[in-house]
């Protein structure tokens, strides 16, 4: 554990102190802090810092896909205290063949439609979702765009066929 | 006695939109009422989206800064500062002072024009026809100088990464003066227009309560925030562009309805033009554009930085993977996560409400869908 960039944040120090085996790995990257948390630990984590640490607003959800390697997918959460105005990123590695981790909507409730986008770009679900459907394609749409194996015009066209 | 009928099942499912004028866009709201009451709405969006993210994916960073445009339409010039500085943050650059002055004072009058529409149109909906004359006339002087500037008037892509393509024209500051001179009482006179109006207070004045606590849960932000007692702008929180260098307060409200959200928004335009004729006076001399090499290529790592766009808090989370386009582009469009609070402010309220409710959230779909 880098014990330099722990010292710096105080909400990385809190949750180190409270579940020792959360955090994998911490990095800081142009002054941002970016904690990789266990799967197993997210919800639990996020409680922590919502409730104790006055996280009170979840930013934001997103995903980056790493193909080929594995574990494939880094789930993002951008987490923000208006009144310690600190900001935080935790991310979540997710393998391909078990692209699932646990839901933070009955934590915050914006966390429902970010949750349906990264569903419905990356294929990553999430237990105990209440409504994890399709939200910006349709929904007999096949596929999930945003993964990088994905072809910009789609499975089902292709450049080849045109005179 | 005969047994319950169909008659005393008294829900109804409604469709509203996605072609519908109230919607401000191809919104598509389904309510669920008892008779004038509304038990829930659920949006269904996607009915704009062009996959801007993964389009990000295929184009160079300098390439892709028109896209960003295209997302919120009526506020380009924010979207456009948005991408700069989250591209200028991966590159570890920073717009020279003279860049930074202009950049504040196209986005505070591209502020100004994203609250004039978005006042027009609410008030058209809700039966007020006069006020979309007004702030008509008042935007085509704000495009008028976009226009001049950059010869674009709604997608305007006004700034580059690193600063600016196109110095200040002739006669730029004394044409942005003489809109904030003239721009003043006529925010009075919408207000003369607007805010005592009975009509207007009947339709507004507790509707579409949203608190501080809910707002907190749904991670709104922007006006709607600041309606509801909570004093948070990004501009003062996490200054960006140099604009902790200029004096304006934050206007806040405590009821966080309707009405708080109108007048939160009127009180803005006021301190955007606080800012602009602070901007306008001490622009410094200098360059207009910081070193960056012609082909950008930022090194491997990641930026999240957001702004504060007319609607909320705009975010930019960019992964780079050193080569020249972005590994992967993330917008957190701030009117995306604004419309996921609609069933909460519209659920119990009137079905003639939910018009009001959605033009007050100020949604542009074109962000929403992406």
């Amino acid at each position: 554990m880098n014990a330099q960039v722990a010292e710096s944040s105080p909400a990385v120090q809190a949750i180190e102190a409270r579940f020792p085996d959360a955090i994998l790995e911490l990095r800081t990257d142009r002054g941002q802090m970016i904690v990789y948390l266990a799967p197993a630990s997210l919800v639990e984590v996020c409680r922590f810092l919502k409730n104790g640490q006055q996280f009170e607003r979840l930013a934001g959800i997103t995903a980056v896909d790493w193909y080929p390697l594995d574990p494939r997918f880094e789930v993002v959460y951008l987490l923000h205290s208006i009144s310690r105005q600190l900001r935080l990123r935790l991310k979540c590695r997710v393998a391909e063949q078990d692209a699932e981790l646990d839901s933070l909507t009955a934590l915050w409730r914006s966390a429902n439609w970010y949750e349906r986008e990264v569903f419905d770009l990356f294929g990553i679900r999430f237990r105990g979702h209440p409504n994890l459907r399709r939200i910006m394609l349709p929904e007999d749409w096949e596929g999930h765009p945003l993964r990088k194996d994905y072809p910009v015009h789609g499975f089902k066209y292709s450049y080849k066929d045109e005179p | 006695m005969p047994e319950a009928t169909f008659l005393d099942a008294n829900e109804l499912i409604l469709n509203m939109g996605p072609q519908h004028p109230s919607t401000h866009g191809v919104l598509r709201v389904i309510l669920k009422l008892d008779g004038e009451k509304i038990l829930g709405t659920e949006c269904v969006i996607g009915y704009l989206h062009r996959g801007v993210e993964k389009i990000g994916e295929n184009r160079t960073y300098a390439m892709f800064a028109p896209y960003v445009d295209r997302m919120d339409y009526v506020a380009a010039v924010s979207n456009g500062l948005g991408y700069c500085l989250a591209v200028e943050k991966l590159l570890n650059v920073e717009a020279p002072p003279r860049a930074q002055a202009v950049r504040v004072i196209l986005t505070e009058l591209n502020r100004i024009a994203s609250h004039l529409l978005w006042l027009g149109t609410h008030a058209l909906d809700i039966g007020a026809i006069t006020p979309l004359f007004y702030v008509m006339r008042e935007r085509e002087e704000i495009l008028n100088i976009f226009e001049a500037y950059c010869g674009a008037r709604l997608t305007t892509h006004a700034f580059r990464i690193g600063g600016l393509q196109y110095e200040v024209y002739e006669g730029m500051e004394k044409q942005v003066k003489a809109f904030c001179k003239m721009f003043l009482p006529r925010v009075d006179e919408y207000e003369e227009l607007l805010t005592e109006n009975r009509i207007w207070k009947d339709r507004l004045v507790g509707v579409g309560v949203l608190t501080a606590e809910q707002c907190k849960q749904y991670g709104v932000t922007g006006p709607m925030l600041r309606a509801a007692g909570v004093k948070w702008d990004i501009r003062k929180a996490q200054p960006y562009s140099g604009y902790e260098k200029y004096d304006f307060e934050i206007p806040t409200r405590t009821n966080g309805d309707t009405y708080d959200r109108y007048i939160v928004r009127i009180q803005e335009m006021r301190q955007s033009v606080r800012m602009i004729e602070q901007a306008v006076d001490d622009i410094p001399e200098g360059p207009i554009m910081a070193k960056v090499g012609k082909v950008i290529k930022p090194p491997v790592g990641e930026a999240y930085v957001s702004i504060e766009a007319p609607k909320g808090e705009l975010g930019y989370f960019i992964v780079s993977d050193g080569s020249t386009q972005p590994y992967r582009v993330r917008v957190r469009p701030p009117s995306f996560v604004n419309l996921q609070a609609l069933d909460t402010m519209a659920r119990g309220g009137l079905v003639a409400d939910i018009v009001a409710i959605i033009g007050t959230i100020d949604i542009v779909l074109g962000e929403i869908d992406r």
